[in-house]
This record gives C-alpha cells, structure tokens and sequence, in this order.
C-alpha cells in the first residue's frame, strides 16, 4: 500500500475517535434540546464543572475552601485522604443530578411558556455563572484528571499494522476506551428512550408539552430527568476530554466543537449526533491531512463550520433530525 | 339578555340525571390571562355522573378557557382562575396540577388532537397510562380501546402525525381512556373532519358513556351534532353562559334554533337582519 494512503487511513482513524468526543458533547444539546425545546448553551461549562468536581472530589478536596477560609479564617484544603475513582464518580453523578434539580427548580420552572430565545439567554446566563460557581468550589487551576483509564499508544494495532502493511498505526488507548464507553453510553440512551415508561414520556414531552401535561405527565419531572442526563453525559465528555488535555477552563469551549456537528447531525437525534460527530471529526481530521499544507494548516478551526453550513443550506434537518411533519 | 329567563335557564342538569351525583361543579368562575385578559366573566356549571354536558358557543366565547380553567392546563398558557370554586367530588381542585387530576379521573382531550406525532398510535395510547400504577391491567384496557376504535389497531405501528385527521382524533380519546378517566373533558371533537366522521366519533363517545359509564363534558361549535349526543347544554357567549337547558328543550328554542342551528320559525332571514338582531341583543346583556 503506498504510504499516502496509509497516512490517510491512519488520519482517518484518529478523526474517528475525535469525532467519538465531539459526539459525547453533541449529546448531551440534543437531549435537552429534543425535550425541552432549550438550545443549552451551558453544555460546555457542565462538562468542565462535571470534570473538576469530579477531580476534586477525587483528591478529597473542600469544596469551596477559598471562601470557607476567607470568612472563618480558617486553613482548609483537603479532607486527608483521596476517594476511589469509582465512588467519586458516582458522587460526581450525585451532584450532577441536583445541579440539574437546582436549574429546573430555580430557572426554568419559571420560564414555562417563554419564547426560545428567552430560554437561551437564561442558559447562556447559567453557563457564566456555573463556570464562576466551579472556580470558586474548586479553584482555577489546571488539573490532571486520571480516573484509570489506558493511556498511551496501543501496542497490538501498532504492531498488528505494522506486521500488515509495514507502517504501523499510532491509536491512543484513551480514544479507544472513548470509543467503546460512548457506544455504551448511546445504546442505553436509545434503548431507555424507546422501551421505558420514563422514556416515552420524555419523547411525548419532547412532540407536545400541552398533551404530555394534559395526559398528566409531570413536566418538571421529565426536565429534571433530561438535565441529569445531559449532566451525567457532560460528566462522560468531562472525564474524556479532561484525561486527554487536563482539566482547565478551555474544555468548556468544546461546546463551540459540538454546535457544527449538531448542525450536521440534526438537532433533535441521537445517532444524529454520533454519526455528525464521525463525519466532523474524519473530515476535518483529513482536510487537515490533504488540502492543511497547502494553504498554511490551522484548517481545523474553521472546516467543521463550513460543513455545517453547506448542511445548512441544502438541507436545514441535518442527516437526521426529525422530518417536520407537515400534513397537507 | 335574557328574554325570557325562566325559559332558558334550565335546572343545571337534565330531568334523567336530576337524581345522579354531580361530579364536576363549576361555581362563578373568571379566569384572566396573562394578568391582564379577561375571558371568563363568571361561568358556573354542573356535570353529572353518567351524562354527556355540552358547553356550546361561538369562536372566542370561551368554551376552551373553561375546559382548561377545569383540567388546569391554563397555567402553561398563563391564565388563571381569579375567581370562583372548581370542585370535583366535593374536592377543590383548582390549583393541583393537571397529574393530580388525571390520577382522580378527570381527563381533557385537547382542540386539534394534539397526539404525539413522532410516536407510533400505540405508544400514544400508553402516555395515556402514564398515571397507572396497575400495570397488569393496560393490556387489557389497549385491547378494550382498540376494539371501540378498530381503525387504531390497523394504524398501531404507523406514526400517529402520519395518520388521518378523524383516526388522531380517535388516537387522541383513545389515549385519554387508556388513564381510566371517570370524567372526560372533550374539547372540539368535531374540528376538521368530514360529517361523516363526525358522525362516527360521536357514535363511539356515546357508547362509552352508555356501556363503560365515562361522564362527558363537550365542548362544540357544532350545535345541532352535540345537542343531539348530548342530555344537557350550556351556551356560552363572550364568557358567560346565557342559556342552559336540556338538550331537547334547547334544540327547541326558537333562540337557539336561530342563532346556532341556522333555523327559523319565519323561514330564513337575510344575513344582514341577523347581524343587527344579535348586536343589538348583546348591547343589552
């Protein structure tokens, strides 16, 4: 096989697994966006705040400390001793679940009825004041996250690939193990919004919020329902992102990443933003390949939005948002 | 306005159902929308177990308002109720949550279907038993429903926005019994469909009422099909009822005959005489 191609094939896989990251963020618009109606500008800030409460727990740190000393005067940090990874994650879970009980309770239960930009302009509010929120809990600083996933090359494709075609392929072992829980992660989304009680009425609040409530579904409850899960998916792209490039403030700007991939993938489907996910992450991951050296590099800022907006133009759904039901 | 008073203000229930229990009981309501609008000016009516109560009335006259002031769907829209009772058994129930009254047995089917449309039929008719907490019993009552409306059955797989306007109709009432509701609130059941179909969809309402006992309040612009259907009406007109009566003394009203059944005792009148002859009564209401 000549080289180019082999690179190319190489390239593409790599873009694959970014794509699985870009996905995870995309998931967690698309499940409140299809229930609720809310484009959730804060999405990026819950994943950030979901990785370092996660992080801070995980080093058994105070939350809040830098307040609790300024006011009492006293000294504290840590509680002295770290948490299991696992058991931090469940309470990162934990707190997720009430950041999402706290939204609904406080914000949106207020905003009922509220034309969508106004909803926006309340979560582009939240999102601000979610990221001051977890500066002031956690502090600012930059933190490696390791909850004990694999890192590093995967020795068995390279040398696999390496015994085949004489080149041998670098795939993180991070981006795979991405892969494999995001798979997980969207099938038991799938199969909880298609066979379960709970889920049919998150996809009948979803179509009508008037005859979901008149058939006596609670409307908050399925809100809350949806901003754990976006919360819990937030804290799966957090603990991804974070183990591969720290936790830091920039991982909120992943946000900006997801909105191209929504755009292509639709705004209201699930594998619609798995697959958009894929198809941002190899394109641009080959653009760059192909066409980055030729023009100076740095393609991959702008080549998702540009993809976006062609789908944009010839067809406004995405690959598989919602057909519009028009009956005429 | 009132002509006539003792004639059309009837005894609040039909002759047949003067002994049965009163369900619902609204007393003197007025609802304001957004804190500002005044809909209702004041509505009081009864709906007893077992009967088929029509609330009749115009575009605007605030049939819908009062069918939501009753299941509590006014909330989301930003109305309330700023004066009067709603009692349902006795029980105040104006401000629980539209859930609560489902789980007591009140139902509203709402104007324009409104089904989901990206769920199949089926799945439709299982939101309705979203309040259930007996779940060896919905098998069987999906079976009871699909034998009222067979149609639902053949359409059970399709989405229910790709279905006809009469089957999301029945979609939509089918998917109110499936909470087993003692008291369904039906609101336009007629709106769009063929005279045929409406035909139909009344048919079936009518046996539900007769052979399962599920009581009725039926909002319609429809006048001469639910005053048929129905034991006993309320004439709403900007907010406030005018007339109630048995439905068979209403549909004998030279009244109700003129304004809202198109007949006339002095055969038909040119449509100029009837605009002047009705703003002319509602100046004097």
């Amino acid at each position: 096989m000549p080289d180019q191609l082999l690179f190319a094939a190489e390239v593409s896989i790599n873009g694959l697994m970014t794509g699985v990251m870009y996905a995870l963020v995309a998931l967690g618009f698309v499940l409140i966006y299809k229930a609720s109606g809310i484009f959730n500008y804060a999405q990026g800030v819950m994943a950030l705040f979901a990785a370092m409460t996660l992080v801070g727990i995980q080093e058994g740190r105070v939350p809040f400390a830098h307040l609790i000393n300024s006011i009492t005067g006293a000294h504290v940090s840590t509680v002295g001793f770290e948490i299991p990874a696992i058991l931090a994650i469940l309470l990162t879970v934990a707190v997720m679940v009430g950041f999402a009980w706290l939204v609904q309770k406080v914000v949106f239960k207020h905003l009922v009825g509220q034309e969508p930009i106004i909803l926006f302009m309340a979560t582009i509010g939240l999102a601000y004041f979610l990221e001051g929120v977890s500066d002031l809990m956690w502090g600012s600083e930059i933190r490696t996250l390791d909850v004990g996933l694999p890192q590093g090359i995967n020795d068995a494709i390279d040398q696999g690939t390496f015994n085949a075609f004489g080149y041998g392929f670098f795939i993180d072992n991070l981006d795979i193990a991405a892969a494999i829980i995001a798979a997980i992660l969207v099938a038991v989304l799938i199969a909880f919004s298609q066979y379960t009680k709970q889920g049919r009425a998150m996809r009948a609040v979803a179509d009508d919020h008037q005859a979901a409530l008149s058939v006596g579904i609670s409307l908050n409850y399925v809100w809350v329902l949806v901003w754990s899960l976006a919360g819990i998916v937030a804290l799966v792209a957090g603990i991804m992102w974070g183990s591969k490039s720290g936790v830091q403030f920039s991982l909120s700007l992943i946000a900006l990443k997801a909105l191209p991939v929504l755009m292509l993938g639709g705004f209201t489907s699930i594998p619609g933003a798995i697959v958009g996910g894929l198809i941002i992450g190899v394109g641009e991951a080959l653009f760059e390949f192909a066409v980055g050296p030729l023009i100076g590099g740095a393609t991959e800022n702008w080549f998702a939005y540009v993809l976006a907006l062609a789908f944009l133009v010839f067809r406004p759904q995405g690959l598989f948002g919602e057909r519009i039901i028009e009956r005429v | 306005m009132l002509d006539q008073p003792a004639e059309v203000h009837g005894e609040g229930v039909a002759p047949e159902f003067r002994d049965a229990e009163v369900l619902l009981e609204v007393n003197n309501i007025e609802v304001i929308y957004n804190h500002v609008i005044l809909v209702l000016k004041g509505v009081s009516l009864a709906v007893p177990k077992g009967g088929i109560t029509a609330l009749l009335g115009g575009n605007g006259a605030g049939k819908t308002t009062t069918l939501k002031a009753i299941s509590n769907l006014l909330h989301s829209e930003r109305g309330e109720v700023t004066k009067g009772t709603i009692r349902y058994r006795g029980e105040r129930v104006q401000d629980l949550n539209p859930s609560a009254l489902v789980e007591r047995g009140v139902i509203q089917v709402m104007e324009g279907r409104h089904c989901f449309e990206h769920l199949t039929v089926e799945e439709n008719l299982l939101t309705g038993s979203y309040t259930r907490t007996d779940r060896g019993q919905i098998d069987a009552d999906l079976e009871k429903v699909y034998t009222y409306f067979p149609r639902l059955k053949e359409r059970r797989k399709s989405q229910a926005g790709y279905t006809s306007g009469g089957e999301q109709q029945m979609c939509a009432i089918g998917r109110a019994l499936m909470s087993k509701p003692e008291t369904i609130l039906l609101d336009e059941p007629s709106m769009g469909l063929a005279p045929q179909l409406v035909e139909e969809i009344f048919g079936i309402v009518k046996s539900l009422n007769e052979q399962e006992g599920v009581s009725f309040l039926l909002a319609e612009q429809n006048t001469n099909v639910a005053l048929r259907f129905a034991h006993y009406g309320y004439i709403l007109e900007s907010g406030r009822v005018v007339m109630d009566g048995p439905a068979h003394d209403l549909r004998e009203n030279p009244d109700v005959k003129e304004f809202y059944l198109g007949m006339s005792d002095e055969g038909r009148k040119s449509f100029r005489d009837v605009r002047s002859y009705r703003r002319r009564k509602r100046w004097l209401s």
